[in-house]
């Protein structure tokens, strides 16, 4: 009897593995498809059988992708590193303060500031891409890295995260600054800031994802090509398809390599991240 | 009094940047819409030329509105049910292995990492090529099937799959670790209570302990999952659209937002009524399922 149960539960254990290495292998299929088509010809892209990998990888491809006069991929990954570190920086020091404003300084009107800030999360940015676009023109941002980052520093999720966050930081150690004679401004600097370092880490590496990978207010703005990004770069190529297919998915896998790299060594703060911004109801 | 006052002071230091630039980047241009949304707008941000309430009336007026929201509505149907079973089910699997944890939530979560843009490339030019060196219609012709036009027509419209199945793959990882996160948060004891209470591990404590315990997760993941699928843009422009633009199917409300305000013309008059009625469309959706979650807890209690 016992036996039995043992064997059924061990079969469902090994049942229960089986379909998750499939599934696990369905998920990685996209990040094969972009090194194989990346590495392969023309040719053997389009070739009637499936080739499992080209039979001498073309490394080649990289070089003559960056080389490639009409594709601005070097720029275009540079424009993407200077917006998602300023976005990144920015988004930090603006939240940040606020959120522990919030949490922490006494204030009449303070909940009336808290709820205008929250109000906005009703509306979502990616709906009110006309009225920015609408703002940002007439300021003559159109175009422009300013215009590209300003607009997206203040993010109302980020603020509120820090302020929860804030909320619950040990007051303790706020007093003994505080009787050391530090004010809010050095306290903060000193003390919390310092002691703070995951939630930073947290909260920046999933800024830093949501800014490389922001797609709809660089097409809106980014209009010229020298303000490009990473993703509007790829997306025209996609959608025109005056680009080779290979050299496509060269420059797709170079578009994540970054991501990937924050991803392997930054893994638990972006999961932490992720967390914080589902326990906020 | 001068202690309120130096308070007052330091608050605004702190919170005075952030409030003053998320005033100006989206109050000021939420209600600079509204005021447009009364002009004929073409090609300028300041026009003169009041026309009432004729904007409200040509994007309600218009099928292709409508027809945005049914595509919006179709696609929730679609995603959100199927994003919520995938992820809750990785979740729990996950959660019980005991080996290589670690490796399988990583593998289920790297598609995060992956922007709309990369993915819609592999998906249109790769997995779903309508020619048929494509991943689907060479795996299709091993079964002696003939190649499918995924993307290029809507009648079959095989290119909800095709649209479905991008957000499905990059989104699940994300709400697989909401959901992990919940199962750890349930107390252990729950479950020793509910074996002495003679309940079999399965579907019966899943049914009775898991399931109501996550009932605050499931409730914050299917609202982020609508927000989201209104949201949806990156995916349909980059697998739909080509060369001679966009195709007249396939528009959900902000694909025919952004073709309404920033198209031929730019009529940013017509485009701020627009993104007016979006945005109470989706602060809508927002109330009623708040309220919606708010009354199963009620009941619950």
């Amino acid at each position: 009897m016992h036996d039995s149960h043992d064997a059924l539960a061990r079969a469902g254990r090994a049942l229960r593995l089986a379909l998750l290495t499939a599934l696990a292998a369905l998920f990685l299929l996209p990040f094969y498809l972009l090194v194989r088509n990346g590495l392969a010809s023309e040719a053997e892209i389009t070739a009637p059988g499936w080739t499992l990998f080209p039979r001498d990888p073309r490394w080649s491809n990289v070089r003559e992708l960056f080389a490639d006069p009409d594709v601005p991929m070097a720029h275009a990954l540079l424009n993407s590193a200077l917006i998602a570190v300023a976005t990144t920086i920015g988004t930090l020091l603006l939240a940040s303060l606020a959120g522990y404003g919030l949490a922490r300084i006494p204030y009449r009107h303070a909940n009336a500031v808290l709820y205008a800030i929250l109000g906005t999360l009703m509306v979502p940015a990616a709906v009110t891409f006309v009225p920015s676009f609408v703002l940002v023109s007439s300021l003559g941002w159109v175009s422009s890295l300013r215009g590209l980052i300003v607009p997206t520093l203040f993010s109302a999720f980020a603020c509120f995260v820090f302020r929860q966050y804030f909320l619950g930081f040990p007051r303790e150690l706020e007093d003994a600054a505080q009787v050391d004679g530090l004010g809010h401004w050095r306290t903060y600097w000193r003390v919390v800031v310092p002691n703070s370092r995951p939630v930073f880490a947290a909260v920046g590496t999933i800024v830093f994802i949501g800014a490389w990978n922001s797609f709809l207010w660089p097409l809106v703005i980014g209009q010229g090509r020298s303000s490009w990004t990473v993703q509007v770069a790829l997306s025209t190529f996609t959608t025109a398809q005056t680009v080779t297919v290979h050299e496509l998915f060269v420059a797709a896998a170079v578009s994540i390599l970054p991501l990937l790299l924050v991803f392997l060594f930054l893994q638990r703060y972006i999961v932490a991240g992720v967390e914080r911004s589902g326990i906020d109801d | 009094m001068r202690q309120r006052q130096s308070r007052a002071l330091w608050f605004w230091v702190f919170v005075g940047p952030f409030a003053a630039g998320l005033a100006l980047f989206t109050y000021v241009p939420l209600l600079w819409s509204v005021w447009l949304s009364f002009f004929d707008a073409h090609n300028t941000v300041s026009p003169t030329d009041f026309v009432g309430l004729d904007n409200y009336a040509t994007v309600l007026g218009d099928p292709a509105f409508r027809s945005s929201l049914v595509t919006f509505a179709v696609f929730t149907a679609f995603i959100v049910p199927a994003t919520y079973a995938l992820s809750l089910g990785l979740a729990l699997a996950v959660n019980r292995l005991r080996v290589a944890q670690a490796f399988f939530r990583s593998v289920f979560f790297l598609p995060t990492a992956c922007s709309y843009v990369v993915a819609a490339l592999v998906w249109k030019l790769s997995v779903f090529n309508g020619v048929r060196f494509g991943l689907a219609n060479t795996v299709l012709g091993w079964f002696g099937a003939d190649p499918v036009a995924w993307l290029a027509t809507p009648d079959p419209p095989w290119y909800w799959l095709v649209v479905v199945t991008v957000r499905l793959w990059l989104q699940t990882g994300f709400y697989m670790v909401l959901f992990l996160a919940g199962l750890q948060r349930i107390p252990v004891r729950l479950y020793e209570a509910a074996a002495l209470d003679g309940a079999r591990p399965g579907w019966q404590t899943f049914r009775h302990i898991t399931f109501p315990a996550l009932r605050a997760t499931s409730v914050a993941v299917v609202l982020l999952l609508v927000i989201n699928s209104f949201q949806a843009f990156d995916e349909f422009y980059n697998l739909l659209s080509d060369a001679r633009g966009y195709p007249p199917y396939a528009r959900p409300p902000l694909v025919h937002l952004y073709y309404l305000a920033l198209g031929q013309g730019q009529d940013l008059g017509l485009g701020s009524a627009g993104a007016v009625v979006l945005a109470l469309v989706i602060a809508v959706v927002t109330i009623v399922q708040a309220r919606w979650a708010r009354l199963g807890r009620t009941e619950e209690a």
